[in-house]
């Protein structure tokens, strides 16, 4: 029993973030609307930094803010030992992509709205349609 | 399209699953990911930067060059949502005003409207009336937020936080203002050309500050070269350089966040929206 | 011990996310996703990411989630699928 929680925990990260991105590209292949579209692409995304961020946990590391003194005489204090802190490059890479991914949910959106007001409706089989007709 | 779709996601999804037997364990100090640069940041940061939170460092000093292109991203999208989206003021036809004092709502045709009236106040077309607690709270509430945010800006050497986070509150707040009241009172405060110089003062101040690094010593957003400027050691000048850069991700995020709320609850009008 | 606290925010991360694509009401999707964006940022604070998860509170639960519901406004919230 002990092992094989310890087997899940090792991998279930991997495998929700291999879950999450399967259903945001099943989202995005099969679904007919345009926002659903989307919605799947947020999916997918976060999906991605899930597993940056999971590759960048160390068990028994703290998060990464250096721990220190006074603060006013940082320079002699002792060095930091990088297996206590959680790997930040990851976390620099992730933060940005959020961010980024949330102006790109704005033009995305954007771009819903318009072909909203071209052809009436944001259903992809219908706009087919519409446009052939 | 539905079963190519299920194939697709099916044999994707049990080619990663098959692979994951291959990575390091959740929680392994010793994956090949923590081993080569990331040591390097945690052991000097302190030493280089005087920034405790690694981070904070990362983002905007060691990789200085990354951000500053996110940044500018980011001011991409705000213009590509106006420039899909907007649309010139067209002719109105009618608009709906409130006659204060009896309650009376009125529709007036063209432009025969009672511009600076006091007793007609303007209402949407699809006006719903305004709770008067959710106006109010949310009133009360904006001030914390924006102090709250500001914090979130200065202090991201020292807790979690940043120009990211901080800007994005700091725009969240008129957001919220913008919804709890309607559309045209965030736009008399805050309008669509400030939304659209802060956006690009917000870049001009993080790429200003690596070419004034780059005018008076050697590279380009080299923070080091500020310290004769700043009057301190060049330690703490590599501080206060990621504090004037953080300041301006802060600036350009909150006026793309606003830009783009605006454009989209509008749907490009700017005159009537959520 | 930390990790089953882990295994249920994956477990809840995940029916959210498939709760979003598959709920035939676009606003409701756009609610669930906020949700699932909420429980995105308690699984990044449980594996000590407290910057992303901060970013993620903000920008994912907050600001995109009124993005959405903001189109919807203007389009349907009415979908076949």
């Amino acid at each position: 029993m002990e092992q094989i929680l310890s087997f899940i925990a090792a991998k279930a990260n991997y495998w929700a973030y291999v879950i999450l991105l399967m259903v945001g590209l099943y989202a995005m292949i099969v679904k007919n609307n345009l926002v659903k579209k989307i919605v799947g692409m947020v999916i997918f995304q976060t999906a991605v930094i899930l597993f940056y961020v999971s590759i960048g946990y160390k068990t028994g590391g703290t998060i990464p803010i250096i721990i220190y003194g006074d603060g006013h005489n940082s320079i002699i204090e002792p060095a930091a030992k990088a297996v206590d802190y959680i790997n930040p490059l990851p976390h620099v890479l992730m933060l940005t992509a959020i961010v980024v991914g949330v102006a790109t949910l704005g033009v995305a959106l954007a771009l819903a709205i318009k072909v909203y007001q071209e052809y009436g409706t944001l259903e992809e089989d219908e706009i087919n349609k519409k446009i052939r007709a | 399209m539905k079963t190519l779709g299920q194939i697709t996601v099916l044999f994707c999804g049990g080619l990663l699953l098959f692979f994951t037997s291959d990575f390091p364990d959740f929680g392994d100090a010793n994956s090949p990911a923590s081993l080569h640069l990331s040591p390097y940041f945690i052991e000097n940061t302190l030493k280089d930067t005087a920034v405790p939170n690694v981070v904070t460092a990362i983002l905007a000093d060691y990789r200085g060059y990354d951000t500053m292109f996110e940044t500018t991203v980011i001011l991409t999208a705000g213009l590509a949502c106006f420039l899909l989206l907007r649309i010139p003021k067209r002719e109105v036809k009618s608009r709906y005003y409130l006659h204060e004092p009896t309650g009376v709502t009125l529709r007036f045709e063209g432009d025969k409207y009672p511009q600076k009236s006091d007793v007609f106040k303007r209402i949407d077309s699809n006006w719903v009336p305004y709770d008067l607690i959710i106006n109010f709270t949310c009133r009360l509430l904006i001030h914390f937020i924006q102090i709250f945010a500001l914090y979130v800006v200065a202090h991201g050497h020292y807790s979690p936080g940043g120009g990211f986070q901080g800007g994005v509150v700091l725009g969240a707040s008129v957001i919220l203002f913008a919804i709890s009241g309607n559309l045209r009172a965030a736009i008399k405060r805050f309008g669509e050309k400030t939304a659209a110089l802060f956006s690009a003062a917000g870049v001009f101040i993080y790429a200003g500050t690596g070419a004034l690094c780059m005018m008076i010593g050697e590279h380009f957003l080299n923070y080091n070269f500020l310290s004769p400027l700043l009057g301190t050691d060049r330690i703490m000048a590599r501080s206060h350089g990621i504090f004037i850069v953080e300041i301006g991700v802060a600036v350009t995020v909150m006026a793309v966040m606003i830009w783009i709320y605006y454009n989209l609850s509008s749907a490009g009008k700017q005159d009537e929206g959520l | 011990m930390i990790i089953p606290i882990d295994l249920i925010i994956l477990v809840l991360i995940i029916i959210s996310a498939i709760a979003a694509i598959t709920v035939s009401d676009l606003l409701s999707s756009a609610i669930i996703l906020g949700a699932y964006s909420f429980f995105l940022c308690l699984l990044w604070t449980v594996m000590g990411a407290v910057d992303v998860a901060f970013t993620e509170a903000t920008v994912g639960a907050g600001v995109s989630t009124v993005f959405c519901v903001a189109a919807i406004f203007h389009t349907t919230r009415r979908t076949k699928d």
